[in-house]
């Protein structure tokens, strides 16, 4: 039989973003703004549904971390529901959430990223996608691909399908996990954990090749937002929210999820759909954090099991004094998370507890606010709900991962486009015609979509569009006159 | 076959038996001849709300219902053809542009009478503009909810109220596009007095417009086997 497989525009982000580059009359950059173009407007329709509707409907927030939205919005139901979940319950939910880190980190390691890390920032555009990747070095491409598989199975073995699962649920899950089912997923773990460990030593060989882009793809002091484990180690499921500043000082560690606001707020910019938190009693500039992978590292000690811990160490030694800054080490955190994912499911998988039938805990309308905080591949995710009396949804507030590291990666943005525009020499083409605009080179085009690919944003959360690649760049005088535009295809016609 | 006069009509081109009783539903699907249905539940009284089961008779020009439809001695009847198929399609993208059925986040999804007719009649997209209505859900009562968005109006709540149960709290109020269910004199259910809790409106609900609390996206079944069994058992009494 035919088969026809059509990959219409494949793009390298996860959603639409326009960024605009504010250029001087010296042709330097003076300001550069990325706008995240779609508006989706989940607080508003949720409001009027019944509270046992919420994960699943607000898992339609994103095809790509479902896993995560029904994790924070579940633990908010928990909450209007007043209950405590059963034990078992929450290792599975947990179980869940590293099975997703898995694929999602894969996702963005592998197919996003890799092109860049592998075949270089430069490489021909036509080859700098995963199947370049795949005739360079097919064995990545094969790990890459059998490391997300093997998450999306996770979350299809447990769950009942890989995309928007109804699984997780306010009070609990509502199905055990069978033993069977996890001997058959133990059984995929060391395959899994080689291929992790054998790509976190490539990337690590690769490194110094990256000097100019680990020194500017936002280098630069913040603080780090993630949930806390105890003895220090990563948390993604449950625990206080804490920030640590530049130096990795605890600035505030919140174990009342509720009082997220008492510390973040939100700030809400002109030309982007995406609002801006940052920690409050800084402001907006002194505030800004970061969150995701770099973050939970950066405020990690230990991971707690052994070859995480390894890795951990290594990633350590990129910075002699505190966090590691580099938003570029996004990429390498995530391997690192892979691992360390892998071996913490080994670990529930290994636990009696985890089989236990009793996953629900079933209960009404009790309390009348409930805040859910988890963390996402991408970062800390938080819902909060308010409900009627009757349990319907009467206020919502999300704030999603993404939208922690949008101030970092704006500031990110301006750092690597003066790097690479005004003191570089790869920056613009210069014009051969005096009145035409100045063209921006392709490897300049890649380098600011790689910022941010580091963030892996999941700018999908905030769009259903389809259709062409997402990314354009904006040239444009101070006062904000136009001067040209461009985008991934008229960047390859250039070169 | 027992009891009325006995006369014969052919369905899809097969003589069949039938009392003059029967509807023409009852004489197909006692002779092994699926028509589609929706407002139709055996157990309760045919009242033609939804048309789905419309079926051609020869020499009438419109279609006419099945469920409601008595045979006629030498009648002919099609309850099948690209036309009948498309007026079916056309009746149930009507109900689906009326109000919101968002199948992935409904407590039936996976055992909805509506999907299930949507798959087989093969209507996977709508050609009508979606009015998407801003309709309230009722969370009042203590045990079950209404979710008007999801409601077709086949009336069996109404029915099964007031035919088995015997406490009518549900009817219906209103003309055209403002119609719908309501529960006593137009109270939120929970205040509704004449209400038993007994539940079977919500089991005999096509949709997911009446359900359990507490229920999850795709947790809710509909059990209405018990309406055919207590129906006949009455009738012994």
């Amino acid at each position: 039989m035919a088969t026809t497989i059509s990959i219409d525009p494949v793009t390298r982000i996860e959603g639409h973003a326009r960024i605009s580059l504010y250029l001087d009359e010296n042709h330097r950059v003076s300001d550069c703004r990325l706008h995240v173009t779609q508006f989706r407007g989940f607080e508003a329709f949720c409001r009027g549904r019944p509270l046992e509707e919420m994960p699943a409907l607000t898992a339609r927030t994103c095809g790509i971390c479902p896993v995560s939205h029904l994790l924070a919005s579940a633990k908010a139901c928990d909450e209007l529901l007043a209950v405590r979940i059963p034990p078992a319950a929450e290792l599975l939910r947990r179980l869940l959430n590293y099975g997703q880190l898995v694929q999602s980190h894969a996702l963005s390691f592998f197919h996003l990223a890799s092109p860049d890390l592998l075949l270089g920032m430069d490489a021909d555009p036509g080859q700098r996608n995963l199947f370049g990747v795949a005739a360079a070095m097919p064995e990545v491409a094969r790990d890459g691909i059998a490391l997300r598989r093997f998450g999306q199975q996770l979350i299809q073995r447990l769950a009942g399908k890989r995309i928007h699962p109804a699984w997780v649920v306010a009070g609990g899950v509502s199905r055990p996990l069978e033993r069977k089912t996890g001997s058959i997923i133990l059984a995929e773990l060391p395959a899994m954990l080689t291929a992790a460990r054998n790509n976190l030593a490539r990337l690590q060989g690769v490194l110094e090749n990256f000097q100019a882009e680990i020194a500017s793809f936002a280098n630069f002091p913040s603080g780090y937002l993630a949930l806390a484990g105890t003895g220090g180690r990563p948390e993604y499921y449950d625990g206080p929210l804490r920030l640590l500043d530049q130096r990795g000082q605890e600035l505030f560690s919140e174990p009342v999820a509720a009082n997220y606001g008492h510390h973040l707020a939100e700030k809400v910019e002109p030309d982007s759909y995406l609002k801006s938190p940052y920690y409050r009693p800084l402001g907006p500039e002194e505030g800004m954090y970061r969150v995701g992978p770099l973050a939970r590292l950066n405020a990690a000690t230990a991971c707690g099991t052994p070859t995480a811990d390894e890795a951990l160490a290594a990633f350590r030694e990129l910075s002699s004094n505190g966090p590691v800054a580099s938003s570029f080490h996004y990429h390498y955190a995530r391997l690192i998370e892979i691992i360390h994912a892998l071996e913490k499911i080994e670990e529930l998988l290994g636990e009696e507890a985890t089989y236990d039938c009793r996953v629900r805990a079933t209960a009404g309308a009790n309390a009348p606010e409930g805040t859910g905080i988890c963390e996402a591949p991408r970062g800390t995710l938080i819902h909060h709900y308010r409900i009627d009396e009757q349990g319907l949804i009467s206020g919502v507030n999300m704030i999603i991962a993404t939208g922690h590291n949008n101030l970092a990666m704006n500031r990110g943005l301006l750092q690597a486009s003066r790097a690479f525009i005004d003191d570089g020499d790869m920056a613009l083409v210069a014009p051969t015609d005096q009145a035409a605009p100045p063209a921006i080179r392709e490897g300049l085009l890649n380098r600011l979509e790689a910022v941010i690919r580091c963030y892996d944003p999941c700018l999908s959360c905030s769009t259903h569009a389809l259709g062409q690649m997402p990314l354009a760049v904006e040239l444009r005088r101070n006062s904000g006159e136009f001067i040209g535009r461009v985008t991934r295809e008229m960047a390859a016609n250039h070169d | 076959m027992s009891g009325g006069r006995v006369i014969t009509l052919t369905i899809d081109d097969r003589d069949c038996g039938a009392r003059e009783e029967q509807t023409i539903l009852e004489v197909a699907r006692e002779n092994g001849i699926f028509i589609p249905t929706l407002c139709h539940l055996g157990g309760l009284h045919p009242v033609g709300a939804c048309r789905i089961c419309i079926v051609d008779v020869e020499g009438i020009a419109r279609p006419q219902p099945a469920c409601v439809t008595r045979p006629v001695e030498g009648m002919r009847v099609a309850t099948d053809s690209p036309g009948l198929r498309r007026q079916r399609r056309l009746i149930l993208e009507l109900m689906l542009a009326e109000g919101n059925h968002v199948c992935s986040v409904c407590v039936v999804n996976g055992h909805c009478e509506l999907q299930e007719l949507a798959l087989q009649l093969g209507v996977d997209h709508l050609e009508l503009p979606a009015l998407y209505p801003r309709r309230e859900v009722d969370a009042s009562h203590p045990r079950f909810s209404l979710d008007r968005n999801r409601c077709v109006l086949c009336t069996r709540c109404v029915r099964v109220c007031s035919e088995i149960e015997g406490a009518h709290t549900w009817d219906v109020m209103g003309r055209g596009l403002a119609s719908t269910v309501i529960s006593d004199l137009n109270q939120p259910w929970g205040e509704a007095e004449s209400c038993t809790t007994c539940g079977k409106c919500v089991q005999v609900c096509p949709t997911g417009a009446l359900f359990d609390k507490g229920k999850a996206p795709g947790e809710m079944r509909k059990r209405h086997s018990f309406l055919p069994l207590l129906t006949a058992m009455r009738e012994e009494e």
